[in-house]
């Protein structure tokens, strides 16, 4: 075994482009389950939006107007959903469910002709001197734009429902939609205008997959990182810090694990495959314990809500 | 009045039904592990369906699923297909193996043919595979002459014999032409995760390594090593299952390209001809089932000429992959000076061969 052949820069900085897909998936499904829904369709609209990303993004040459089509698409899939569930009163967890099942095949029609194409791509920022300083250099300063932005986007949801008016009565519509009601807000825009915003979020993570960490289309390419984004959300008790830490814990611990399988690391493979889920889960359990006040999940979660009742 | 429409409409029906039957086309089914948009494994499958389909025209209807999971979900697929009429069904992934047995049971009158597996417990399964380590004999020998920094990565599925005589083989082969490489196998425990696969390109060229072999069907790991040319590495790759011609002239050096087209329309008129017997089919480069995709400029002219000569020999069988003298990895001896391996032997292959670190996983 020879450890030393892991670059601990490195390995960070492979870590933080691992984790933004479900880093952004994570935190839009937050911002939905925060205004009280529950959108089991993550997996679909970030497919969703790594095709429309990646046509985009092909047809234009510019890979920003494919993350702005995935921002779009993945936002469009999310107002099905939400006029299906909201306006409509379907059931949460089946739309959510088949939301994932119309996006892949969906994705797979579109993306017919965009197999094995080449894209082009978001390059790192240089920043000159700064990323020329040795092992910082490479971690904090040695990124394409979307990792920041799915940063800033972290801090900017943060401070959305800690300081903000509309952060409060966004979250005033998830813990009781009637109380809400009653004060005046409009629960159902409320909920749509969170939905479009995790399925924009959602379909940029998408994209990210399919223009820059892959980069290029193949069906079926999200594999389920839009569960693992589910399950960190839970996991970050709802709240965007640890969405940002759920996130980066899971991906370091994947990348970490094909690092340590490469520099032929004497532990078990089963174990170092296993080792992303376990831990969260352990993760996950430990907070859970440590909050022992029944948890910290929006009151309204996945409650159905009309004017009437 | 509209009742009794329907109820005639219903009974013509009935009735025609038998009539039908007897010029009914052979219905082919075929379960897929991936997307047949994968540019890899499950893409040559349905190369395969769709040669079927032109060979045989009208005479034959084929249905295919894809993206079926290997393990319990395998078998209600496997049995949907057969409810639905099909005559024969291909299963193309070594994880349906206890799956398509389990509903080969239940339709003694439906033909399977599973891909890669080793059961056969009913007499109307056979099993087919290919001679892959065939092809990765000469891919190892490009590798081996290719590698600068003498680290080869190999992105490996599941350790299954399949997977390990292919490990075995590149290995065998590289370090006959470059005594002091080195082989680093990744475990992706999958078939089928770009962002895996991708990754797992990543964390070998960051960790020094120059060619990667993959066992896993997407072309991710090609994209990963272009992206690292383009930044100033040097890396290089291989096509599977399909030619990935999309990555030529590099990192793309040349491919294994798995063609079942011959066999599927073999099995297919077996079945019209009623001649479908049980077999265990394997072939490799002679029978047209493997096949080399273009070797590209990137590799010098002599080694290019040594592949070739390699795989000409394979093809007319003057050269066996596995030929002695070749010990096992804790040094016992395996095949004696000149030996060739036994099929029997390479089947149920759970053991890496000598000069290989690291253990296979259970």
């Amino acid at each position: 075994m020879d450890l030393s052949s892991i670059s601990p820069a490195l390995l960070i900085a492979s870590l933080m482009v691992a984790a933004t897909p479900i880093l952004l998936a994570a935190l839009g499904e937050m911002v939905v389950e925060k205004a009280g829904v529950l959108n089991l369709g993550v997996e679909g609209m970030m497919i969703m939006g790594a095709v429309c990303g990646f046509i985009a993004g092909v047809e234009s040459g510019s890979p920003w107007l494919g993350f702005l089509s995935a921002a779009v698409g993945g936002a469009a899939m999310a107002l099905l959903f939400g006029v299906l569930t909201q306006v409509l009163l379907s059931n949460q967890v089946a739309t959510g469910l088949a939301l994932t099942l119309f996006g892949l095949g969906l994705s797979s029609l579109l993306g017919q002709g965009y197999v094995g194409i080449k894209t082009n791509t978001l390059g790192r920022i240089d920043l000159g001197p700064l990323t020329d300083i040795p092992f910082f250099g490479r971690v904090l300063f040695g990124h394409d734009p979307i990792v920041y932005l799915s940063i800033l986007l972290v801090l900017g949801v943060w401070a959305f429902l800690k300081y903000t008016r509309a952060g409060l009565v966004l979250r005033a519509v998830g813990e009781s939609h009637d109380a809400a009601h009653a004060l005046g807000y409009g629960v159902r825009r409320v909920r749509l205008m969170a939905i479009a915003f995790g399925g924009a979020c959602a379909g940029l993570g998408g994209a990210y997959l399919s223009l820059v960490r892959v980069p290029q289309w193949t069906e079926g390419m999200t594999a389920g990182a839009g569960w693992i984004a589910l399950a960190i959300v839970v996991f970050a008790s709802w709240r965007a810090g640890r969405v940002l830490a759920g996130a980066y814990l899971f991906g370091g611990i994947t990348v970490l694990q094909l690092n340590l399988q490469t520099a032929g690391a004497r532990v078990p493979v089963e174990l170092l495959s296993a080792a992303p889920y376990l831990v969260t889960i352990l993760v996950l359990v430990l907070i859970s314990l440590r909050a022992g006040r029944g948890g910290d999940a929006p009151a309204c979660l996945g409650k159905p809500f009309h004017a009437s009742s | 009045m509209t009742l009794k429409t329907l109820l005639a409409g219903a009974m013509a029906l009935g009735l025609a039904t038998p009539a039908l039957a007897q010029d009914d086309p052979v219905k082919v089914g075929f379960i897929y592990v991936g997307p047949i948009g994968d540019g890899g494994w499950t893409y040559q499958h349905d190369q395969g369906r769709l040669a079927v389909e032109e060979h045989f025209g009208d005479a034959v209807e084929t249905v295919y699923q894809e993206s079926v999971p290997e393990g319990a979900d395998a078998e209600r697929a496997i049995t949907q297909m057969a409810l639905q009429g099909a005559d024969l069904i291909f299963t193309t992934s070594f994880g349906y193996m206890d799956a398509t047995n389990a509903v080969a049971a239940k339709f003694p009158d439906v033909k399977f043919e599973h891909a890669t597996g080793f059961k056969r417990e009913h007499p109307n399964v056979s099993t087919y595979d290919a001679r892959f380590y065939e092809g990765r004999a000469v891919t190892g020998t490009i590798a081996g002459h290719l590698t600068e920094t003498n680290k080869i990565g190999y992105i490996a599925s599941f350790p299954i014999p399949e997977v390990i005589q292919g490990i075995n083989s590149s290995f065998l082969h590289a370090q006959k032409v470059n005594p002091d490489i080195e082989m680093v196998v990744t475990w992706a425990y999958t078939w089928f995760d770009p962002a895996k696969e991708a990754d797992a390109a990543r964390a070998m060229i960051d960790q020094g390594v120059d060619v990667i072999l993959q066992h896993t069907d997407s072309t991710a790991p090609q994209a990963a090593a272009q992206e690292a040319n383009e930044n100033g590495g040097r890396v290089f790759t291989f096509g599977q299952a399909s030619d990935m011609a999309e990555f030529k002239p590099t990192p793309r050096v040349a491919s294994i390209i798995d063609d079942w087209s011959p066999y599927y329309i073999e099995r297919v008129q077996a079945v019209i001809d009623g001649t479908w017997e049980q077999q265990a089919s394997w072939g490799g480069m002679p029978e047209g089932e493997v096949v080399i995709g273009e070797i590209t400029d990137a590799v010098p002219a002599e080694v290019k000429a040594e592949a070739e000569a390699m795989i000409a020999a394979i093809t007319a069988g003057e050269y066996h992959p596995f030929t002695g003298p070749i010990n096992r990895q804790d040094g016992s001896a395996w095949l004696a000076e000149g030996e060739v391996a036994e099929d029997g032997a390479l089947l149920g292959m759970d053991f890496y061969i000598e000069g290989l670190t690291g253990d296979i996983p259970n």
